[in-house]
């Protein structure tokens, strides 16, 4: 994917638009892996597409370089998948916060999941709903207090990566937006994965879930020795919720969907490709 | 050579799942191979297996414009089939039934043919299940339809299984064939060879449809199961990938559209099909297609809600949704297709609008219109030239801007891959380069006012497609919508012939609505009747809300298309009252 001269820089990736997100937003920390590993790689701006949903992730689109897609809440992936079926060349990133991907678009990802598009997606996990004002989400702990749980969260907070894992996504990652270099490679390979890439990136809330002094202390490299393709123990990973580990948990290779519609169309037009006509006959 | 004035209507009942719709649809091809003219319809029930199914088919030597009115010969495999149609079949009509299965009370003024369907199969073929094909030879042999048109069909069909399959097939049609050798007969029906020599398509409104989309250009499809819309995708997942394009069956009807609006940003044309509760949930998505100004085709093959409603059932009751579903100022275009031919243009034409003005654009059908066949001539691919939507040139990127204020309010739309065309599809109120601009007042109203700018383009088109037949002068005038145009255009030919000045008006478009043909149109009858196969005539209402006009509603709401006869009813019932005079009254029928 190396690009022509001028090389790209991580800026070379900023627009003119400035993010909106509160100073000190966990969310800077991933736009700014995102710049460097879509540097790292030398992704083209024109052949990247950046498909957000809304909440304060939503906006992401905006500030990078590129084709972006703002759509609606919870509504990333099917965008994605449109767009990476339309036009299989592109490099897709999606990006959503944990109330967009795992409340009201919860109902895409496994599908997203099985089907194994070639594209990243990347949760701004705060648990917590930034942008309607700090109400619960679903992976806010019990006991969350909030404008919604005013009485404290008695919800079990969903686990994304065992539930990621579970579905079948060819790739599971979890980073921190607080460790963006560590981030950048995750994302990197993310990227470089041939298939659904989910990457969780737990990312502070300064205003209203503000995670900053407790994350550090639980936060856990994934072992040296981990195998990626060893389900049982990716699992065991991402069960452990006594820490925040930080790596790939899970990667396997498995065929991609643009490849299965790639070979569908082989097979169909195995006849060569027919003519409308041709197609008219079978109803005279 | 038949006489060109033949016109039966076939109507075939019995169990669903136990062949009722193969036979129906074999008769229907072998009608259509030996030169008539079709028009089929079908109701089925909502099980799979078991319930009452029938299929109609009516079969002419001339254009035909509905299924007509009355039946001309009913074919009942069992007690059930002949108690539901035997009230619709014609005072010296033909009833076949299976003698093995019921005994019908002589006594209705038609004419029995009892045909032991059953043990014939049983002891001739040694196949119970091929009682359809002995009912298929008696039929052929007793109406003198040609022989060979379905043996030709018999092979056809059944020659993937294999030579025995083919073989007993065969032999059930002869065993109809010689039963009816030995019938005598007791009616006129007699169908011999049709007029039509050119060759014909026989096509499902659905298929059209899907053939008609291929034709327009569209490569991706997204959609969700729903009847009576499920056709279309199973036809395109067959025949898209032929053309270098794919299906998706995506795991809802949210993601279904939204998979279309990604695949048309990323520029490709893309379509989704569903019914009315699909419909309901595409909503959301059809607000940021406009906003983000995404061409998509949003197909509604309506049924009868609400909620779930009748699934196999057909209605016009999605007309409001389709107009103002969705919140905010939300303009989108809305389509309805008339007829099996129209299903292919009209297609094509949605396509071209949606790419042309950059707008999402709904397209009604119906059950009954989707689910019946008819035959149509070849389509004709040049009749709607493919139109491709505006590309910006070298210029424009060089500062790029999507959504560029421009005359025609329609701005050039770069695709990812394009070097200097990157922007963001916005859903939240944004600029002329698509910034987000949510708290900017007048640059909402200017951006409001570029959607809308489109439209009176739109209506040029509009006032183009609608048509009008019967007296171009009339004294009644009838205004319909969607599928129900044949039917009304039968009812229209119906009137004139008994002296009525009668003339109609059926848009193809009806948002935004063609208002220079309808103005001119409503200024001339004494009275205007608007059928509508739903309760609370929604077209009617709309045009009300645009001119103070005392429309005559005649609405439909049994699940069940208009016949022809409903309409000229209602069309005579009125006239009375103009001719006395009294319109105020008529105006209130
Ligand atoms: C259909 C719909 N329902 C509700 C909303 C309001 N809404 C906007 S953002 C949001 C939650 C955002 O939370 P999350 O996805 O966790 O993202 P964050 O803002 O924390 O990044 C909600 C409920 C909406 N825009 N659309």
């Amino acid at each position: 994917m190396s690009g022509p001269t001028p090389e790209l820089l991580p800026q070379s990736y900023k627009t003119d638009e400035h993010p909106i997100w509160c100073p000190g937003c966990g969310d800077f920390g991933v736009l700014d892996a995102v710049y460097k590993s879509l540097a790292g790689l030398q992704v083209q701006p024109k052949d990247l597409v950046v498909v957000s949903g809304i909440g304060c992730s939503g906006r992401t689109p905006g500030f990078v370089k590129s084709y972006g897609f703002h759509s609606l809440h919870g509504r990333v992936l099917p965008v994605a998948l449109g767009v990476k079926l339309a036009n299989p060349s592109l490099c897709v990133i999606g990006v959503g916060g944990d109330g967009d991907g795992f409340a009201i678009g919860g109902g895409h990802i496994p599908h997203a999941a099985r089907r194994n598009p070639d594209m990243v997606y990347v949760i701004m996990d705060n648990s917590t709903y930034g942008l309607t004002k700090g109400q619960y989400s679903p992976t806010s702990p019990r006991g969350y207090q909030a404008g919604s749980t005013p009485y404290g969260n008695i919800e079990q907070p969903l686990n994304p990566l065992a539930m990621l894992i579970a579905y079948g996504a060819t790739f599971v990652a979890q980073g921190y937006s607080g460790k963006p270099r560590e981030l950048a490679d995750v994302v990197t390979k993310a990227i470089e994965h041939k298939g659904f890439a989910f990457v969780n990136v737990i990312s502070p809330c300064i205003t209203f879930n503000n995670t900053y002094k407790v994350i550090p202390q639980k936060l856990k490299e994934t072992p040296q020795d981990h195998d990626v393709t060893n389900r049982a123990k990716a699992f065991e990973l991402a069960l452990d919720t006594a820490h925040v580990q930080l790596g790939i948990f899970y990667q396997v290779s498995q065929p991609t969907f643009e490849e299965g519609a790639a070979e569908v169309i082989q097979k169909a037009q195995a006849s060569g490709p027919p003519r409308l006509e041709e197609i008219f006959s079978e109803f005279s | 050579m038949a006489d060109p004035v033949i016109d039966y209507v076939f109507r075939v009942g019995g169990e669903g799942g136990e062949g009722v719709i193969s036979t129906g649809e074999m008769l229907t091809t072998a009608l259509a191979r030996a030169g008539f003219e079709i028009y089929t319809f079908r109701t089925y029930p909502a099980e799979i297996k078991g319930g009452h199914a029938n299929f109609q088919v009516r079969a002419a030597g001339k254009l035909l414009l509905s299924y007509g009115d009355a039946v001309d010969v009913l074919l009942a495999f069992n007690q059930e089939a002949y108690d539901k149609h035997v009230q619709d079949v014609r005072p010296g009509g033909v009833i076949v039934y299976d003698a093995d299965s019921f005994t019908p009370p002589a006594s209705t003024g038609a004419v029995f043919y009892g045909v032991p369907l059953t043990s014939l199969a049983t002891e001739k073929v040694g196949i119970k299940l091929t009682k359809n094909i002995v009912a298929l030879g008696f039929l052929a042999d007793f109406f003198a339809i040609p022989s060979e048109v379905f043996t030709e069909l018999l092979k056809e069909k059944f020659g993937r299984k294999g030579e025995m399959v083919v073989q007993k097939n065969l032999t059930a049609f002869q065993v109809g064939v010689d039963c009816a050798r030995q019938t005598k007969k007791q009616d006129q029906i007699k169908l011999g060879v049709g007029p039509r020599k050119t060759k014909e398509l026989v096509l499902s409104g659905n298929e059209s449809l899907a053939l008609g989309a291929i034709a327009a250009g569209c490569r991706i499809y997204a959609g969700y199961p729903i009847t009576p819309a499920t056709d279309i995708m199973e036809f395109l997942a067959r025949e898209l990938p032929k053309l270098g394009g794919f299906v998706v069956q995506t795991e809802d009807e949210i993601s279904a559209i939204g998979t279309v609006l990604g695949a048309s940003f990323a520029g490709k044309k893309a379509m989704t099909a569903t019914s009315g509760p699909g419909f309901s949930l595409m909503t959301e998505m059809l607000g940021l297609g406009v906003t983000a100004e995404l061409p998509a085709v949003i197909i509604d093959v309506q049924r009868v809600g609400p909620s779930t409603g009748m699934p196999t059932k057909t209605e016009q009751g999605d007309l409001y949704h389709a107009v103002y579903s969705g919140h905010g100022a939300c303009p989108r275009i809305v389509m309805a297709l008339t007829s099996v031919e129209d299903s292919f243009y009209g297609i094509m034409r949605a396509f071209n609008l949606a790419e042309q003005f950059q707008v999402p654009v709904v397209v009604l059908s119906d059950a009954s219109l989707g689910h019946r066949k008819a035959t149509v001539p070849v389509p004709d691919m040049t009749r709607v030239p493919v139109i491709e939507r505006r590309r910006p040139s070298a210029a424009d990127l060089i500062s790029y801007k999507r959504y560029r204020f421009t005359p025609d309010h329609v701005s050039p739309m770069s695709a990812p891959g394009m070097e200097g065309g990157g922007y963001v599809a916005e859903g939240l109120e944004h600029t002329e380069t698509g910034y987000p601009a949510a708290s900017d007042h007048q640059n909402h109203l200017r951006s409001t006012q570029k959607r809308y700018g489109k439209f009176p383009q739109v209506e040029v088109i509009a006032n183009d497609l609608a048509r009008t037949y019967g007296d171009p002068k009339p004294e009644i005038g009838i205004i319909g919508w969607g599928s129900t145009e044949g039917v009304i255009r039968e009812a229209v030919e119906m009137a004139q012939a008994k002296g009525y000045s009668v003339g109609a008006l059926h848009p193809k478009i009806l948002y935004p609505q063609p208002l220079a043909k309808l103005k001119a149109f409503i200024s001339g009858p004494k009275a205007i009747i608007i059928p509508e196969v739903n309760y609370t005539g929604q077209f009617a209402t709309l045009l009300r809300k645009r001119f103070a006009y005392d429309f005559i509603q005649l609405n439909k709401c049994i699940g069940l298309p208009f016949t022809p006869k409903e309409i000229f009813d209602k069309i005579e019932e009125v006239a009375q009252h103009v001719r006395a005079n009294t319109r105020a009254v008529a105006a209130k029928l």
